[in-house]
C-alpha cells in the first residue's frame, strides 16, 4: 500500500482507531486538538466527543474502560493538571479495557502558558509512559499502548510534543482490529477507591511497575542500534530524529519508546558497549537523572540545557560547538505578535473596560487573552482555565478587607471556558458574596484552538444537533439577579452594561454576546469601513482599539480594505466622525 | 543529512503558506522522495508570524531545521524574510514577495516598519523578488498570490524534473485550478534574480 503523509495528531487518531478504541473523550488544546478533529471519520466504529473539560474527558474514558471498552482521551500538557485527580486513582484501581491518555506537551511554549514536562506525571502516578518520535510511531505505538495497558492493568500516558503532533511524515496504515466487549459485570472491589482498597492497591501498582520495567528490557518499543563503540546516545521522542541528524554515522543509539519505567537492564547493557554516553532529551533531565542515579556515567543537560525545544542545529552547536555562519543584515524586523482579528467581538468589551483605570480585569485562556496586549492592555491577570473568575475573587476579597473601595474587579471567561471551569467560579462568587462582576465573553465557539463545539454551541463533535446550554439561565439558577446581555459591537450599550453591573445593588453578571466572525454556516454582517481624509485630524484615537486593519500614514488614518470587515468599532471611537461604513453611505 | 534539502516558508497567518507547502510536498512525494514537514499552529494564526518547514531527500530524520540549514526560504512578506534570514545556508536562496504587511505593533503605533528589508537580503543572499500580490490581483484574485510565489520558488529550486503543473492541478480545489495554473506560470515568469 502507498504511504501517505500524516501529522502526528492524525496518526494518533488513526492508531487509536486501528487498535480498536471505542469510547473517546477530549477537551481541545494546542497542540493536541487535531487528534479528536480526526476521529469523527471513524464514527461508524467508535464514539467520540468533546467533553466540557479534561477531567471530565478522562473520567468518561475511564468509565468506558471500566465497562470493558478500549478508550482514549487527549489533552494539552496543562490539561493533564486538570485531569490529574482521576488519573492517579485510575492508576491504583487499574483498568478494564485498555485506556490511553494522550498528553501533548509544548516545549518553547508556541501556544501555552508554561513549559511543564509531563513525563513526570507518569512517574508520579506510577503508570507506563510511551513516547513516539514520528507519525508512523504514533500509529504503531498506539497498538502497543493498549496492549501494555491491559497487560499491566494501568492507564497509559502517551506523550507527544508540538513537533511530534504537528510534523507530517509518511506512514503506512493497517486495518482496524476489533476488540469485543464482554457484558458488564460489577466489580466494586476493583473500581471503588476506598482507603482500605487503596492500601491494598499500592503494592500491586509497585509490583506492576517492576514487571513493566522488566518487560521494557525486551519490549519492541525500545531499540538498540549498535553502529560503533565510541559514542552512544540514549534518546526518545523527537530528540531521536534530531540526534540522528547530528551525531556521526558510527554512533550507537538506544532509542526508547517506553520511557517509564526506564528499562535499566537494557540501559546498563547499552552503556557498557560504548566509551562515551550522551542522553539527549528535551526539557527536564527525566531520563538522565534516573540513569545517573543508577551509577551510569553520562553527559546531557550540562551541554543541551533544560529549556525550550531543540532542533538539529541547536544540538550541533551545544554538543559539538559548531556554530553556523550567518551574515549581519543591518535591518531589524519588528515583532509580529498575534492580535484580535479585525471584527473580533472581544474588541468592544476590552476597549470599553480599558477606559476605566479603576477596574481590575482578571482574564483567562482563549482568544480573549489577547485583550491584555497593547494597545488595549485590558487584563491584569491570566492564570489558567477558569481562573478569570476565581483569581478575581481573591483580589476582590483582598480589596474588600483592606478598604480599597474605589476599585472594582471584572472577571472574564469565554463561553467554552465557562463550561470548562468557569461555572464553579461563578458559584464561588455568589456563594461567598464576592464583590466582583463575572463576565462571560460568549462568541459561541471555542475560538483559539480553531473552532471546536462546546456545550453552548448546539452541536457535538460527531456533528449531531445537541442541547444548547444557555449561560444566562445557568447564572440565573445560581442566583445572579441582574444578568445583562450585551452586544459588544455597540460601544454605548457596552459602556452602559459595565456601569449597570458595577453599580448593581443585586448580584450582577454580564454576558457579552456576538458570534466569532470565523464561524462558518451563519450569516455575518460584513462590510468595509473607510476614512474620510478631510475629516481625519490624525489624533490616533482609532489606534486604541487595536485593530490590525487600521494604520496611520502621513498623519492620517487609513483602513486596509483587504482586512476590514466593517465592524465599526473604530468609527464609534473617532471623535471627528471621520470613519464611516461604506454600506451606510 | 548531506543529501537532504530543506525549505522554509514564512509569512503572516492567513497568507496561504500551508497550502503552498502542501503543493511542494505533494510534488516531492510524487518524485519518490522521503518528505517531512512541520508547522506551528495555535496563537500564530491570529495575524502572527508563521513558518512551515519542508525537509526532503532519500532518507529524512528531523522534520525541523535550525539556523544556517535551509536551502531556500520563501517569504510571503518581506520583513518576514529578514526575520528568518539566519535559517538560510550561506549559499542558500531566498524567494521574496515584495509586499509589506504592518504588524499589530506597527498598527498600534508602537514602532515603524523597518526600511531596506529587500536591499539587505539582496546584499547578502541570492534572491528572487516578485510582487505576488500585484500579479495575483492582475490575474483577478488576490488569493492566488501564494501560488504565484510558488512559481518563483520552483524557478529558484530548479527542480524541473517534477511536473509541477499537474501537482498543482491535483492539490488545489477544482474551481480554482485554472486560476492557480496561471498564477504558477506568472510567478515563474516574474521571478528574477
Amino acid at each position: 500500500m502507498d504511504r501517505i503523509l500524516m501529522s502526528g495528531n492524525e496518526a494518533i487518531a488513526r492508531g487509536a482507531y486501528e487498535a480498536g478504541a471505542k469510547i473517546c473523550s477530549a477537551y481541545p488544546g494546542t497542540p493536541s486538538t487535531e487528534i479528536f478533529e480526526n476521529l469523527p471519520q471513524y464514527k461508524d466504529e467508535l464514539y467520540c466527543e468533546w467533553a466540557p473539560n479534561e477531567k471530565v474527558a478522562l473520567e468518561v474514558a475511564y468509565g468506558a474502560s471500566i465497562a470493558g471498552a478500549r478508550s482514549l482521551c487527549a489533552m494539552k500538557h496543562v490539561g493533564l493538571n486538570v485531569a490529574a485527580d482521576p488519573l492517579f486513582t485510575a492508576a491504583y484501581n487499574g483498568v478494564g479495557g485498555g485506556m490511553v491518555v494522550v498528553t501533548a506537551d509544548d516545549p518553547s511554549m508556541h501556544s501555552s502558558q508554561n513549559e511543564q514536562d509531563n513525563r513526570h506525571y507518569a512517574r508520579s502516578a506510577k503508570i507506563p509512559l510511551i513516547e513516539p518520535a514520528d507519525s508512523q510511531e504514533c500509529i504503531d505505538f498506539m497498538q502497543e499502548a493498549y496492549r501494555i495497558s491491559e497487560m499491566f492493568d494501568a492507564p497509559v500516558l502517551f506523550r507527544t510534543t508540538t513537533r511530534v503532533s504537528h510534523s507530517k511524515s509518511l506512514v503506512s496504515t493497517h486495518e482496524r482490529t476489533e476488540k469485543e466487549i464482554k457484558p458488564y459485570e460489577r466489580n466494586p472491589q476493583k473500581f471503588s477507591c476506598t482507603p482500605a482498597l487503596a492500601y491494598r492497591n499500592h503494592p500491586k501498582v509497585e509490583k506492576h511497575m517492576r514487571e513493566l520495567e522488566e518487560y521494557g528490557n525486551t519490549c519492541p518499543l525500545n531499540k538498540m542500534e549498535i553502529k560503533g563503540h565510541k559514542v552512544g546516545v540514549i534518546t526518545a521522542s523527537i530528540s531521536y530524529l534530531y540526534a540522528k541528524d547530528v551525531f556521526p554515522e558510527d554512533t550507537s543509539f538506544l532509542k526508547l519508546g517506553l520511557t517509564n519505567p526506564l528499562p535499566m537492564k537494557l540501559i546498563r547493557e547499552f552503556a557498557s558497549q560504548v566509551e562515551k554516553l550522551y542522553i539527549v532529551e528535551e526539557l527536564d533531565p527525566f531520563m538522565e537523572e534516573q540513569i545517573k542515579a543508577a551509577g551510569i556515567d553520562c553527559v546531557g543537560k550540562e551541554l543541551t540545557g533544560n529549556m525550550y525545544e531543540f532542533n538539529p542545529q541547536l544540538l550541533r552547536e551545544r554538543i559539538f560547538g559548531e556554530k553556523p555562519e550567518t551574515p549581519e543584515l543591518g535591518v531589524k524586523p519588528v515583532s509580529r505578535p498575534p492580535a484580535l482579528c479585525p471584527g473580533c467581538p472581544h474588541r468592544g468589551f476590552f476597549y470599553a473596560i480599558s477606559r476605566h483605570k479603576n477596574y481590575i480585569v482578571t482574564g483567562d485562556i482563549g482568544c480573549y487573552t489577547l485583550g491584555g496586549s497593547a494597545p488595549l492592555n485590558a487584563a491584569d491577570t491570566c492564570v489558567c482555565m477558569g481562573g478569570g473568575f476565581t483569581v478575581g475573587m481573591g483580589i476582590a476579597k483582598t480589596l474588600e478587607l483592606t478598604g480599597q473601595t474605589d476599585k472594582k474587579v471584572f472577571g472574564c471567561v469565554g463561553d467554552s471556558t465557562f463550561f470548562h471551569s468557569g461555572m464553579t467560579g461563578a458559584a464561588e462568587i455568589i456563594y461567598n458574596k464576592g464583590n466582583m462582576i463575572p463576565v462571560v465573553l460568549d462568541n459561541s465557539i471555542t475560538g483559539m484552538t480553531g473552532h471546536q463545539d462546546n456545550p453552548g454551541s448546539g452541536k457535538t463533535l460527531q456533528g449531531e444537533i445537541a442541547e444548547k446550554l444557555r449561560i444566562e439561565k445557568i447564572l440565573a439558577a445560581m442566583g445572579y439577579e441582574n444578568i445583562i446581555i450585551v452586544d459588544p459591537q455597540d460601544l454605548k450599550a457596552m459602556d452602559a452594561a459595565i456601569e449597570n453591573a458595577a453599580h448593581s445593588e443585586v448580584p450582577a453578571a454580564i454576558v457579552v454576546r456576538r458570534p466569532c466572525l470565523l464561524i462558518k454556516g451563519i450569516k455575518h454582517d460584513i462590510g468595509k469601513c473607510a476614512v474620510n481624509q478631510d475629516l481625519c485630524i490624525g489624533c490616533k484615537s482609532c489606534l486604541k482599539v487595536g485593530c490590525p486593519a487600521i494604520l496611520v500614514e502621513n498623519r492620517k488614518a487609513r483602513i486596509d480594505q483587504n482586512q476590514c470587515v466593517g465592524c465599526t468599532v473604530c468609527a464609534q471611537v473617532c471623535p471627528k466622525k471621520a470613519i464611516f461604513r461604506k454600506e451606510d453611505v | 543529512m548531506s543529501n537532504t534539502k530543506s525549505a522554509l516558508l514564512v509569512g503572516v497567518g492567513g497568507q496561504g503558506a500551508i497550502l503552498t507547502a502542501k503543493v511542494l510536498v505533494n510534488g516531492l512525494m510524487k518524485a519518490g522522495y522521503d518528505v517531512k514537514m512541520s508547522e506551528v499552529h495555535g496563537m500564530s494564526q491570529r495575524g502572527g508570524s508563521v513558518s512551515t518547514q519542508v525537509h526532503w531527500g532519500d532518507k529524512v530524520y528531523s522534520p525541523v531545521i535550525g539556523k544556517g540549514q535551509a536551502d531556500i526560504i520563501v517569504a510571503f512578506e518581506k520583513m518576514e524574510a529578514v526575520r528568518y534570514a539566519d535559517f538560510l545556508k550561506k549559499d542558500g536562496v531566498a524567494v521574496i514577495n515584495d509586499y509589506e504587511m504592518a504588524s499589530s505593533s506597527i498598527a498600534a503605533g508602537l514602532c515603524e516598519y523597518p526600511k531596506g528589508c529587500l536591499e539587505a537580503m539582496q546584499a547578502n543572499y541570492r534572491c528572487f523578488v516578485l510582487n505576488a500580490e500585484k500579479i495575483a490581483e492582475e490575474l483577478g484574485n488576490a488569493k492566488c498570490a501564494n501560488i504565484v510565489l510558488f512559481g518563483g520558488m520552483v524557478k529558484a529550486l530548479q527542480m524541473d524534473d517534477i511536473d509541477w503543473e499537474s501537482v498543482i492541478a491535483e492539490t488545489v480545489p477544482p474551481k480554482f485550478r485554472e486560476l492557480n495554473l496561471r498564477a504558477y506560470r506568472a510567478g515563474r515568469e516574474a521571478a528574477v534574480c
